[in-house]
């Protein structure tokens, strides 16, 4: 039919599946993290969190889904109508267009691009575009002001988090994701124990691109309501949200991808084969690492009172005794295993590095945006551009004088250590301009408004 | 540079980049006007070029209607002006009608009295504490404040039932005896509370962002200070040595050692520290006054009704938050001819716009949050 034969779809037939897969999971992922913020702050603050809607809060994010669909959906007298109703379907599209090439195990990617990296920073910068578009449609001075902030935010961030990724890149030596995640398999060592420096400063500078606390004031809830998303509601505010949510996925696969081994198991080096079994232990964790949860749920659940409540608890016990028992099984599969355990490893470094996000949150006061500035412009920046002339020249010695790579990059890092000391010590100094009868001027409006 | 000068009265008015102002509303339905403050600001970009505090949203008309009622019967609703510290709201009244009368509360009454007022002040400024962090950002504090007021607030309940508007007082002394245990509940509070601050300081006093948002903003000098009225910690932060219980001692007070912390530059870190040693020497105050608390009657001979002689009377506390004086007009009938109120809130928001000029949009929010003030007593 149409001259179109299998042998003409076949390659686009297990991207779209991937595709699918994501898409239809990513909502349920982004709910489930929201519940985890919930219960981990709630953990961190003394008190404990959802409790309500399922035995410990477990069907919240339904419950959420379901009353932010319901919600109505208002757009403000004065807003610009086709613009409000763009900006957070842009929002959300280039949040989840990013997936495209993320890899989250060797199999598990739509599309292996060779540009792939420089592809997730295009498509996911241009996520900004919704968020101002947002704030300006809405016509509303909170929203703009959040706008406004969020576009300053992400521009001098994104040149830190750029200079932190390239350093990354000069180690792996290729943008493809896939190959970046080789490039540390065959190397035996994950990038960030190289370049400690490249991942901090990504990490900080990652914060601030996804607008969360400590660099949450584009939507500042104690100065701004809700910044750019203050004019919205229902649906509409659950797409920001979703894209948000999305965005802090996003960064922490680019993240783990250059810097935490992507997919790779931890101590991938380290082989016990032991009693002439067929794979190595070590890839039993993640089998036990789900059994462990299960046994977690089965106390839990045989704590609690109602009968549906525990009903409920138990099917979550099933669902981790049968992803324990997909873990395992696969292990007899050679085909399956990389690809599942990939993918359950990457899911695993994810979590743990949105944990680091989530832990900031609840931890750090907010910063002033005259603060955030200076920190990304006199800190990060020159941070970023020392590390990455250091990781340069160590590249160098290495490929060139053959000087073992170790004890090249410890030598790197050190030097970077001395400028970021340095820098804290004396960056305030050396970089603040000097006064000029400009910042003299009188700010307007000496008198009392009316 | 581009200059843009535009005539608004006699004021030539240059913006940076000759922009346009804006006027933003904050409130009075905001996250972090505390209630029902709205302020009006006129921003250029994110700083401040003036401010305005339109307030009144609150207003229940609490001072016509003490003209309405007999003496004791308006004493429950002064705890509803600054409901963060109801008790030291009674406090002042019962003490200030007391005077009126010439009639003294007995000793005993007023060591518990203290005893109360000094814990309200723990909770009033755990409240301040939390709520202030959080307009800063900091999420975690409000809750391990919270979980120290509930203590507070316990002891509240086990003695008088109520826990927030406690009306824990009567003019003349007390309606209720303390309850078994109330020493040793206060005592096993002030023992834990010492390392409850120091957790709190773990979480905020080092941090550098904290010092960020808190160092030079909101500067209000000790001349402005005084000129503005401004009292209670926003006055002592400045450098001012000033609070009532040391410079006219009520109730206990003249028993018990006890320092008045100053700050050396009137910034919003310094109204903080001196907040935080204030908790401290509230702790010390009770564990002070639980030692030798004096036996007798917790209630003075007065009367069932009050007719106090014609006259007037003005009596000052330091609450929480600063110098909360009433004055009482008797034209001796059992309904008091005047009463006004003056409200720490009220006085200390004058400064507002002092503090928060030239300031950014986020200092606004930790200024509002570190003068401290509660609608309900701002408005009454």
């Amino acid at each position: 039919m149409f001259g179109i034969t299998f042998n003409d779809i076949r390659p686009y037939i297990f991207p779209v599946i991937y595709a699918l897969v994501i898409v239809a999971f990513l909502p349920l992922l982004v709910g489930y993290i929201t519940l985890a913020e919930r219960k981990i702050m709630a953990h961190m603050q003394a008190r404990l969190g959802p409790m309500r809607v399922g035995p410990h809060g477990l069907l919240q994010p339904i419950a959420d889904a379901v009353k932010l669909l319901l919600k109505e959906d208002i757009t403000p007298k004065n807003a610009d109508a086709l613009m409000f109703w763009l900006a957070p379907l842009l929002s959300v599209t280039m949040g989840l267009v990013a997936y495209a090439a993320l890899p989250f195990g060797p199999a598990f990617q739509i599309a292996d691009l060779d540009v792939g990296l420089l592809f997730i920073l295009a498509v996911s910068s241009l996520g900004i575009y919704g968020i101002v578009l947002g704030g300006w449609a809405s016509n509303s001075h909170y929203s703009l002001l959040g706008a406004l902030r969020s576009a300053a935010q992400l521009v001098s961030y994104e040149t830190a988090a750029g200079l932190a990724l390239v350093s990354g890149l000069l180690l792996g030596g290729s943008l493809s994701m896939k190959t970046l995640v080789e490039t540390q398999d065959q190397m035996g060592v994950w990038f960030v124990f190289l370049a400690p420096f490249s991942f901090f400063i990504y990490m900080v500078a990652s914060i601030a691109e996804t607008n969360r606390a400590p660099f949450d004031l584009p939507e500042a809830e104690s100065e701004l309501v809700a910044g750019y998303m203050t004019e919205y509601s229902g649906f509409r505010w659950s797409l920001y949200f979703l894209a948000e949510y999305a965005n802090m996925i996003v960064v922490s696969g680019i993240a783990v991808t250059l810097f935490l081994g992507g997919w790779m198991r931890p101590l991938a080096a380290v082989h016990m084969r032991v009693f002439g079994l067929p794979y190595d232990l070590l890839d039993l964790l993640p089998a036990l690492i789900f059994l462990g949860l299960a046994a977690w749920c089965t106390k839990l659940a045989l704590r609690l009172g109602q009968q549906i409540q525990k009903l409920v608890m138990f099917l979550v016990v099933g669902l981790f005794v049968v992803l324990a028992g997909v873990m395992a099984w696969s292990l007899t599969s050679p085909a399956l295993m990389p690809g599942i355990h990939g993918g359950f490893w990457f899911v695993v470094k994810i979590l743990l590095y949105l944990y680091g996000f989530l832990w900031f949150r609840f931890t750090f006061p907010r910063y002033r945006f005259d603060q955030l500035m200076k920190l990304g412009w006199q800190f990060l920046i020159p941070l970023a551009l020392v590390n990455l002339v250091m990781i340069g020249i160590g590249l160098v010695l290495v490929q060139q004088s053959g000087w073992p790579l170790g004890i090249t990059m410890i030598g790197a890092n050190i030097v970077t250590l001395l400028m970021a000391l340095w820098l804290v010590r004396h960056g305030d100094k050396v970089m603040t301009a000097p006064r000029t009868a400009e910042d003299d001027l009188p700010v307007a409006g000496a008198g009392q408004i009316r | 540079m581009d200059e843009t000068r535009t005539k608004s009265g006699t004021q030539v008015e240059t913006t940076v980049l000759g922009a346009d102002e804006i006027i933003l509303n904050m409130g009075p339905q905001h996250p972090s006007t505390h209630g029902v403050l709205r302020v009006k600001l006129k921003l250029d970009g994110e700083r401040v070029a003036g401010s305005e505090c339109i307030i009144g949203y609150l207003h229940r008309g609490v001072e016509k209607i003490a003209e309405h009622r007999s003496y004791q019967q308006f004493a429950p609703y002064v705890d509803r002006m600054d409901y963060v510290a109801a008790v030291s709201n009674g406090l002042g009244y019962c003490e200030a009608v007391e005077k009126l009368l010439g009639a003294e509360a007995p000793p005993r009454a007023r060591v518990v009295r203290t005893i109360l007022t000094e814990l309200q002040r723990i909770a009033s400024h755990l409240v301040w504490l939390g709520t202030h962090a959080l307009d800063i950002g900091a999420l975690t504090p409000l809750f391990y404040c919270f979980r120290e007021r509930e203590e507070i607030l316990k002891i509240y309940e086990k003695y008088c039932g109520a826990r927030l508007t406690t009306h824990a007082f009567r003019i003349g002394g007390l309606q209720y005896e303390t309850y078994d245990g109330f020493e040793a509940e206060v005592e096993r509070f002030c023992n834990d509370f010492s390392q409850r601050i120091d957790e709190y300081e773990t979480l905020l006093t080092e941090n550098r962002i904290w010092l960020g948002r808190t160092k030079g903003v909101g500067v209000l000098s000790a001349a402005d200070a005084i000129a503005l009225g401004v009292s209670g910690p926003v006055l002592r932060a400045s450098g001012v040595k000033w609070d009532i219980r040391k410079a006219a001692p009520y109730a206990a007070y003249d028993q018990y050692k006890f320092e008045i912390p100053t700050g050396p530059n009137g910034d919003t870190y310094d109204r903080y520290m001196v907040r935080m040693e204030e908790m401290r020497q509230s702790r010390l105050i009770c564990l002070q006054a639980i030692e030798n608390i004096p036996s007798g009657p917790i209630m003075a001979r007065i009367g069932k009704v009050l007719k106090p002689p014609p006259g007037e009377v003005y009596h000052a506390i330091e609450a929480p938050k600063g110098e909360l004086g009433y004055y009482i007009v008797s034209d001796g009938t059992t309904q008091p001819y005047r009463v006004r109120v003056r409200p720490p809130s009220f006085v200390n928001l004058q400064a507002f716009d002092q503090m928060a000029r030239g300031s950014l949009v986020a200092d606004v929010v930790a200024i509002i949050g570190t003068i401290d003030i509660v609608l309900g007593e701002v408005d009454r």
